[in-house]
């Protein structure tokens, strides 16, 4: 019998310990191991030459371990002592208390050094708490780059649940706006799992090396065809104290080597934890520092708009490059039973397609809408984009406003547009509004052969083709010599022309709200004199006034800088035609000048 | 022996590293040493005794020791985890345990009660006496209360009538009330059982006076009946221990904690185990008592399941050899060694048991292993007087 009872004990033990063992291995292992997620470096993102605009530094997180409620709440309240815990996160940590969870709770994920230091050194009166160091997000550009890099956060709880996210934990860092968010799959990376030892009250013995380790797999990096460099001379030279944007795309590619917008702000700020009293004064600042004007914002587009309306008269055969309109310009022109005006109040006087494109004349114009007819022109503009987005590797693109038909004034004012509607269209007034980087592609468009691809940020993006006219090469030519006029004498941005670069551009003066200066437009394409443009640039200066005075300096500079880099020209030299005769010197480049216009 | 007991000091060490290190649990291991060693030279010394001394002895000593098992119950204190049973008796600054004294002392004198009778108990009136000899000390333990070593008693008493030639039938009917005990909680079960016992009585009537038959049906009875207020005057751990030994997988973050961490460290130790000291369900303070009442748990998860059956094996082999002791010897002597000899196995069934959930958790040591002084102590005394008894018989 004394055998028997003992050989069923061997026999019990030996189900328990052979048979059963991995089972009960298993159980000791999640007794003792806690498990902790590894946060991945998320990927850098840099501009063209490898200036990086985003990169990783050392933050450090916070967690506590599961524990009894009572002991986490009373942990949880001498830690405030030392860390700043959000409302939201404290929220979420109660709640997680409360479950019971067996998870780590984390209390910070960009703790302050001191708070650090200060923890750290009562580390025997918080046997739970966890303190690592994790990789936080820097921007090493700062306000340069903020809208397009966009910002980071915390992954929320909808994220959480959501299939996108899914196998996520909580700390996870994700992209909030810009390319962190755009590219957030390339950039995330894997997180990877440790584990730290625990003894039965759940106080952390040690890091547990060696066990089930998974590594964290870093985010994968961006490549940019941003220009930093160009991106910062922007910045140098954009008129201070005014909003705007300036867009540069590649001719070529149609990357995009600049998208600058200021107001800005430091990106950097958002690179942790939301200081929500920062948060507070960039969302509610009256210049909207958060808004990036480049893509989000919409202008009445002004004087470019006109070569849309030479492009569909030339197209349509109501014009030809060499007629003259009935009409000579005397600074106004009688239709409809009103004056509708030219900027030139002398007026102009007779002018052939590439004078009044050199010229700006609204008159001229005014008569090639008239041929063209109200209803022709909004299907020819619709069909070549005007209403809708770029396709912009971005978050946040607005489309233009065009009006799609003659239903829009009906839907919008109540009444069907008068024929004298198209008056106001043909030179970029009335109900249109476009984002610079509209007018940009628009550009591009006419740089190449009428077609643009769709901008992009990141080099490897895919592209596909956001815009197109409907025109003949010889027509197309017709535009390129009116609009080279506009930097030669006489021409509305003769200063603004460039000693070795040739500047096809057009200026634009947009009226903006009543009793305020105008928005000040000028778009180009530049490149070597005699050659294909490399470079388009568009800038809107806010309320900058005269498109001529603000915006097309602006954009001579940035295409002056630009090239003189790529063509190996050293960049200390004085660059615009203003600034020769601001220095009493004549050039041998340029003809001798006229009066400015 | 001392081999398991030299056995017994290694867990006893390994049980006292731990990652948060422990002071007390560190140094116990030498005072374990410290004891063992004392307890050799206790035997030495006591095997210098004739044995017959201690059949004389027997009756006076069990008087004794029963009064200071009673006077315990007033002054007694607790000790370690058991704070509030009192069970110690504090002397100049040394820790008895006058229940372990009794466990030997009690055998001495059941062996010298049954060695007296001139026949081996035939008839259930032949066991009232022993069994009132050992209901005694074992009221008194309970009151203090020791469930553990109560059933320790239990195991001496019937390894001791056993021995003394009590037929199987005898022996089941007077455990009777027992099974009556734990039948009746379910109804059903209770009655078929009576009426078997019933029939079971019937068909030894001539064997049984009927005074006797009547007696077991009216223990059985008995027992059913106060099965519930026994139930209720139990304490909730005690209540606990046994709702959880019936459904294992009930509240593992409280009553179950214990026996689910025991059965954690037992099966994560594998074949081979884990490592001597290396275990991490006794270093990071997951098992309870690992020193004592759970030491065999440390056994299991660092030695796996080699050292359990070795472990097993050793005692194996020393009830095996106690046995062949006692069927040399003379009644008294064989008595007295089967009386240990179902104490020790009690210990061992329900200690081992215990740990891997076959046995309801019981605070009762493992013989020789376990930190405990008087207990290691009175093993070797109880040891140092069956080897006086060998050494006598030649």
């Amino acid at each position: 019998m004394v055998a028997s009872l003992l050989g069923l004990l061997v026999v019990v033990f030996f189900r328990a310990q052979v048979y059963r063992a991995s089972d009960w291995g298993l159980q000791a292992d999640s007794n003792r191991l806690r498990p902790l997620t590894l946060p991945p470096p998320r990927g850098t993102i840099r501009d063209r030459t490898g200036r990086p605009l985003a990169d990783n530094t050392t933050g450090y997180s916070v967690s506590i371990l599961s524990a009894s409620p009572d002991s986490m709440m009373s942990s949880l309240n001498r830690v405030r002592e030392h860390l700043e815990i959000g409302d939201s996160r404290l929220a979420s940590a109660l709640q997680q208390i409360e479950d019971r969870s067996p998870r780590p709770i984390l209390l910070s994920v960009d703790a302050s050094f001191d708070a650090v230091a200060a923890l750290e050194e009562r580390g025997s009166a918080f046997p739970r708490l966890l303190i690592e160091t994790r990789p936080k997000r820097r921007y090493p550009a700062g306000e340069v780059g903020a809208h397009i890099v966009g910002s980071v956060g915390e992954i929320n709880q909808q994220e959480l649940d959501s299939e996108q996210f899914e196998g996520a934990q909580p700390g996870l860092i994700v992209g909030r706006s810009g390319i962190e968010w755009q590219y957030e799959s390339i950039l995330r990376g894997q997180p990877g799992v440790r584990y730290v030892e625990v003894d039965a009250s759940g106080r952390i013995v040690g890091s547990h090396r060696g066990f089930r380790r998974v590594e964290e797999q870093p985010g994968g990096d961006l490549d940019l065809h941003l220009d930093l460099d160009l991106m910062e001379w922007i910045h140098h030279i954009f008129p201070e104290g005014l909003g705007g944007a300036v867009v540069a795309l590649d001719v070529e590619t149609g990357g995009i080597l600049a998208l600058y917008a200021t107001p800005s702000y430091d990106p950097n700020v958002f690179a942790g934890v939301v200081d929500q009293e920062e948060w507070r004064r960039l969302s509610q600042d009256p210049a909207s520092p958060l808004f990036n004007r480049a893509i989000t914002a919409k202008y009445p587009p002004g004087s470019p708009m006109k070569l849309v309306t030479a492009l569909i008269g030339l197209e349509t055969g109501v014009i030809s490059p060499t007629d003259r309109m009935p009409v000579a310009c005397g600074g106004s022109y009688y239709y409809g039973g009103r004056l509708w005006r030219c900027w030139e109040e002398e007026g102009h006087g007779s002018l052939d397609l590439t004078g009044a494109i050199k010229n700006s004349c609204n008159v001229y114009f005014y008569q090639v809408a008239l041929r063209i007819g109200l209803l022709r022109m909004l299907e020819r503009v619709n069909q070549m984009g005007f209403g809708g987005t770029c396709g912009v590797d971005l978050p946040g693109e607005t489309a233009g406003t065009y009006p799609e038909g003659p239903e829009y004034w009906v839907r919008r004012y109540g009444y069907r547009p008068r024929e004298g509607e198209v008056l106001n269209l043909a030179i970029g007034q009335g109900p249109i509004a476009q984002t610079p980087l509209m007018v940009a592609q628009y550009f591009l468009a006419i740089a190449r052969d009428g077609s643009a691809p769709s901008p992009a940020i990141y080099r490897d993006a895919p592209t596909t083709e956001g815009f197109r006219f409907e025109v003949s090469q010889e027509n197309l030519e017709v535009i390129r010599e009116g609009l080279r006029g506009v930097t030669e004498a006489g021409g509305t941005a003769y200063l603004s022309s460039l000693e070795h670069f040739e500047v096809l551009g057009k200026t634009g003066t947009a009226q903006s709200v009543e009793g305020s200066p105008n928005h000040s437009w000028f778009a180009a394409s530049v490149g070597p004199r005699g050659g294909a443009p490399e470079i388009v640039i568009v800038a809107l200066v806010q309320f900058g006034g005269s498109g001529s005075q603000v915006a097309a300096p602006l954009v001579s500079k940035t295409a002056d800088f630009y090239l003189r880099g790529q063509h190996g020209i050293p960049r200390d030299t004085i660059q615009t035609l203003r600034e020769y005769f601001q220095a009493g010197r004549n050039t041998a480049w340029a003809l001798p000048a006229n009066e400015e216009r | 022996m001392l081999l398991l007991c030299l056995f017994g000091v290694a867990m006893i060490y390994s049980a006292g590293v731990k990652n948060i290190p422990s002071p007390s649990l560190e140094r116990i291991w030498i005072r374990q040493t410290v004891v063992l060693l004392g307890s050799i030279v206790v035997l030495i010394v006591l095997s210098r005794i004739p044995a017959r001394w201690f059949e004389w002895l027997a009756m006076p000593l069990y008087i004794v020791s029963t009064a200071v098992l009673a006077v315990t119950l007033v002054v007694g204190t607790g000790s370690g985890a058991a704070e509030g049973v009192r069970s110690f008796i504090r002397i100049a600054g040394f820790q008895f345990q006058p229940a372990e004294a009794a466990k030997v002392v009690t055998a001495l004198a059941l062996a010298k009660l049954l060695a007296g009778q001139r026949e081996g108990p035939a008839y259930l009136r032949d066991l009232v006496k022993p069994m009132a000899l050992v209901a005694l000390p074992l009221a008194l333990v309970v009151l203090q209360p020791d469930l553990g070593t109560a059933l320790a008693f239990i195991g001496m008493l019937f390894a001791a009538i056993y021995w003394a030639g009590t037929s199987w039938q005898l022996i089941l009917f007077a455990a009777s009330p027992g099974f009556a005990l734990i039948l009746s909680f379910d109804t059903r079960l209770w009655s078929a059982y009576i009426v078997l016992l019933v029939v079971a009585l019937y068909l030894h009537r001539y064997r049984l006076y009927l005074v006797e038959s009547l007696s077991v049906v009216i223990a059985n009875l008995a027992a059913g009946a106060i099965a519930q207020p026994l139930w209720n005057s139990l304490a909730q751990y005690q209540r606990n221990r046994i709702l959880v030994f019936l459904d294992q997988e009930i509240d593992p973050q409280g009553a179950g904690w214990q026996l689910l961490q025991s059965k954690v460290a037992v099966g994560s130790g594998g074949v081979l185990g884990k490592g001597f000291t290396l275990g991490t369900q006794k270093r990071l303070n997951f098992l309870p008592e690992q020193h004592t009442d759970f030491i065999f748990s440390v056994v299991g998860e660092e030695l796996g399941f080699l050292g359990t059956s070795l472990t097993l094996l050793l005692f194996g082999y020393l009830f095996f050899r106690m046995i062949r002791m006692a069927e040399g010897l003379d009644p008294f002597s064989g008595l007295f060694i089967f009386a240990i000899l179902g104490t020790w196995l009690t210990h061992v069934i329900v200690n081992v048991g215990m740990t891997i959930g076959v046995v309801p958790i019981t605070g009762i040591p493992l013989p020789f292993i376990s930190y405990g002084g008087s207990f290691l102590l009175m093993a070797w005394v109880a040891a140092a007087i069956i080897v006086t008894m060998a050494r006598d018989a030649r």
